[in-house]
């Protein structure tokens, strides 16, 4: 096994994630905001972000599908060591990852069933920056309207067109994470 | 208590947790089942809230725990003290110092902030539990947004009563589709849930199901046109510190009917009366 | 004046120093230690295990001597205390027919192959209270054989040969993990059984007697009944194989129930079955009796609306931790939401005018 697999995980798993969630929490509580997430250092391409999230939220039963050039060995290697969470495909995971060009297209995810649309995919999108431009959204968590550096609209509009089910995103850069659940209405 | 992890749970049951809070969040007012742990406190005595103010703490936070609004009844003790020696957490009485409030039964009546979240206690998390007993009926009827049967229910208590016989745990509805049940709140406090700045969490453990408020959230509470919803308290300023917009707890002073009314949540009228504010039955 | 109530912490601490002085009792008499318990408690003990999903001797014995003797709360300190172990993995399901067996009986042959072995069993005992117990505690050895060696095949193996009784169906799907996952409706026969094994027993005995007196009655013979150990094997994937790593006591009860069958289908009998923890056969018979009434839908019978046919009804009420928990938190103030009601009702009142005759009648 490499160095560089069996490293990279929280200093402190039990510190580390507490910190990580309540960034993941507060970013898909208030759409729109940008928050600092560190603690993982996933190998290339995934960004430190994606790689906390990742530790922060997936472990033996939450089946991940790595995304266009997420499917690397080496990705593949550190988050089996890490999370042992089982690689699959598009339609049976519960959390994807990869730039918004390998993500798409959403049909191919999970988005919940009636009386249970939890049971849906949650997307990872890896983006170039992170900022509080662009897009406007507006829905639960947003006092009047937010703004975010969206890949797309036109997506995200039909998402939301099928609350209550739909996919919920987490968009990593860096060291920042975003959110947008199912329920902002972006325009 | 150093056997055990920073907040007791081990990762594996954070991670479960947390995966749901999520999905809560994304989907307010939805029921989001979860495979609560058997807690070192019993079934009922908030070990729904205690999962999830576990998996939402981090070392840094300042926590407040209160029952009935008030932070000195035992069973709030008893939860501050678990985090105490299990997170190792700041605590507080003082409701803005707080970052992470627990609460059973009560919202406090000061207004919460962005940077803090509620936890609520929640016993029955479904509204529509004393109407059809059956889990898989119920579940049925969210999906479906059957919600007649709540409508019909406080209609009869209209005709019978001349008022809606519900006097908490008053059921609303979130973002316009799903109805919620707010925990056994006073009615009192409906209009809180709404538009608030704080990010409210719901744990039930017993029923496994966390629900969730995002802040700025459309909350109403269930009426009809001709009987609109009426946020009631006893009407009578605090006794303590005169408060006249607080909700009130009753208390039996002497055998021949004497009684007085005061603040139930104890950090608003304590402040109010270091602040100089005075009500009739203060010294 | 009004001054506040404080102190609940220190009230705490003052009634936990209490308590532990209650459980030690009265200090001249010897303290009770954890193997006696475990020797001499011991179905106390095996009822702890099976109904705290915990398979700790020593364990359960320290948790009765903590609830002083309350078996519900011991089994909520082992429940708690299980929540906080980290699971490694899942056994190899265990071979009953491998039991070495204390105790085998069937009440529908007189004889069998492995033969009717009585074991350590209360049945034939007169209760009639030994005062010889009281003063000492000595007991004469019981009479010991050779054990017997071999499997001991199962009774409703014999029925199915000739096809007499319904095929338990083989099946190699992992079941859910009733501890890992939210109980979900409708529940699969694994997951009701994963639930009953670790339901209360008097809940689990009430409902199987209800059935017996005709709520749901299915005609139950105890096909056999069966106490032994049985080792358990894990696979350990970095050995490629699987190892024994302990072994657990059981008991297993198979019952033979009223046969099924159609124009196209000849007449079968049917299962039910109990596996529990321990020495703990009044448990699994019950289980095993509620098991077949629950499955009336697969069988093609009539719901008659029996408690014990009732899976919703039976499965969230079967837990003795969320029943007792949620039963005792009525002891909590509740003042908020009675003074929201008690401002109601008075409402309702003056507004019936029921106030006003009152006071006028005074």
């Amino acid at each position: 096994m490499q160095a560089d697999t069996l490293s990279g995980g929280f200093a402190d798993p039990s510190i580390g994630s507490s910190h990580a969630f309540r960034a993941v929490m507060e970013a898909m509580a208030r759409p729109g905001t940008v928050h600092g997430i560190s603690g993982a250092v996933p190998p290339a391409p995934l960004s430190p972000a994606a790689g906390t999230v990742l530790l922060t939220l997936c472990d033996t039963e939450t089946p991940v599908y790595l995304a266009g050039a997420a499917d690397c060995e080496a990705v593949r290697v550190w988050l089996a060591f890490h999370t042992g969470a089982p690689l699959v495909g598009p339609a049976e995971c519960m959390f994807a990852v990869g730039t918004w060009d390998a993500v798409v297209p959403l049909s191919s995810y999970p988005v919940g069933t009636s009386q249970y649309p939890d049971r849906s995919a949650t997307l990872i999108v890896e983006r170039p920056d992170l900022c509080a431009t662009g897009a406007a959204l507006t829905g639960p968590g947003i006092k009047d309207q937010a703004a975010l550096s969206l890949p797309e609209v036109a997506a995200f509009h039909s998402n939301r067109a099928l609350f209550p089910l739909g996919l919920d995103f987490l968009f990593t850069s860096g060291d920042c994470v975003a959110a947008l659940p199912r329920t902002t209405k972006v325009s | 208590m150093n056997a055990y992890n920073f907040a007791y749970l081990d990762e594996q049951t954070k991670r479960m947790i947390r995966r749901a809070l999520l999905k809560g969040l994304a989907i307010p007012g939805y029921q989001v089942p979860f495979a609560s742990r058997e807690m070192p406190m019993p079934y009922g005595w908030g070990t729904g809230g205690v999962q999830v103010s576990a998996a939402v703490l981090t070392p840094e936070d300042t926590f407040k725990v209160i029952d009935q609004g008030a932070d000195d009844t035992t069973n709030a003790v008893s939860i501050r003290t678990f985090f105490q020696r299990t997170a190792g957490v700041a605590t507080t009485t003082v409701t803005h110092d707080a970052t992470v409030i627990q609460t059973r039964h009560r919202i406090p009546e000061e207004a919460l902030g962005e940077g803090q979240i509620l936890v609520y206690q929640v016993p029955i998390p479904e509204p529509l539990r004393f109407l059809e007993p059956r889990e898989s009926e119920t579940r049925k009827m969210h999906s479906l947004e059957e919600y007649g049967l709540m409508h019909v229910k406080l209609y009869e208590d209209i005709s019978r009563h001349g008022h809606i016989a519900t006097s908490y745990a008053y059921p609303v509805k979130v973002e316009g589709r799903y109805v919620m049940d707010p925990s056994p709140i006073p009615k009192f406090d409906n209009p809180k849930l709404g538009d608030m700045a704080a990010i409210q969490l719901f744990g039930a453990g017993r029923e496994q199901r966390i629900y969730a408020l995002p802040p700025y959230t459309q909350v109403v509470s269930l009426d009809f046109e001709d009987h609109p919803f009426e946020a009631t308290k006893a009407d009578h300023p605090c006794g303590m510190c005169g408060a006249q917009d607080s909700y009130l707890d009753e208390l039996i002073i002497d055998d021949a009917g004497g009684r007085m009314f005061v603040c139930s949540d104890t950090d608003y009228c304590e402040a109010r009366q270091a602040a100089g504010h005075k009500g009739k039955d203060a010294a | 004046m009004y001054v506040a109530v404080k102190g609940g912490e220190r009230a705490i601490e003052n009634a936990h120093a209490w308590l532990a002085e209650e459980r030690r009792g009265n200090t001249d008499i010897a303290e009770l230690g954890i193997a006696q318990i475990r020797e001499q408690l011991s179905l106390a003990v095996n009822r702890v295990m099976a109904e705290g999903s915990l398979y700790d001797p020593d364990l359960a014995a320290l948790a009765i001597k903590q609830a002083r003797g309350d078996l519900i709360e011991a089994i909520f300190l082992i429940r708690a205390y299980r929540t906080t172990l980290p699971r490694f993995g899942a056994s190899e399901p265990v071979d009953t027919g491998a039991m070495a067996c204390d105790r085998r009986i069937s009440a529908t042959f007189k004889d069998l192959p492995g033969g009717q072995v009585l074991g350590p069993t209360f049945d034939y005992t007169h209760r009639l209270l030994d005062f010889k117990l009281a003063a000492d505690g000595d007991v004469p050895e019981a009479p010991a054989r050779a054990a017997e060696t071999g499997d001991v095949p199962h009774v409703t193996g014999f029925l199915n040969r000739e096809g007499l009784i319904e095929e338990a169906r083989h099946d190699d799907t992992p079941p859910r993990d009733l501890t890992r996952e939210p109980l979900e409706m409708p529940a699969d026969r694994p997951l009701r059984l994963q639930a009953l094994t670790r339901a209360d027993e008097g809940f689990t005995l009430g409902l199987a007697y209800s059935t017996q007196r005709g709520y749901g009655r299915n005609h139950a013979f105890v096909g056999e009944l069966r106490i032994g150990a049985v080792p358990v094997e894990m696979d350990i994937p970095e050995l490629g194989f699987a190892i024994e790593i302990g072994e657990v006591t059981l008991t297993e009860c198979e019952t033979v129930n009223q046969f099924t069958g159609s124009k196209t289908e000849p007449p079968q009998f049917t299962r039910g079955y109990g596996l529990v923890f321990g020495q703990t056969e009044r448990k699994a018979i019950s289980m095993a009796l509620v098991d077949r009434a629950l499955r009336w839908e697969e069988l093609g019978e009539d719901n008659v609306g029996a408690p014990a046919q009732d899976a919703e009804f039976v499965l969230y009420h079967a837990d003795n931790i969320q029943a007792t928990g949620f039963l005792e938190h009525i002891k909590l103030p509740h003042y908020v939401d009675f003074q929201s009601e008690l401002e109601l009702v008075r409402k309702l009142r003056r507004e019936a005018g029921v106030d006003q005759v009152q006071e006028a009648a005074e």
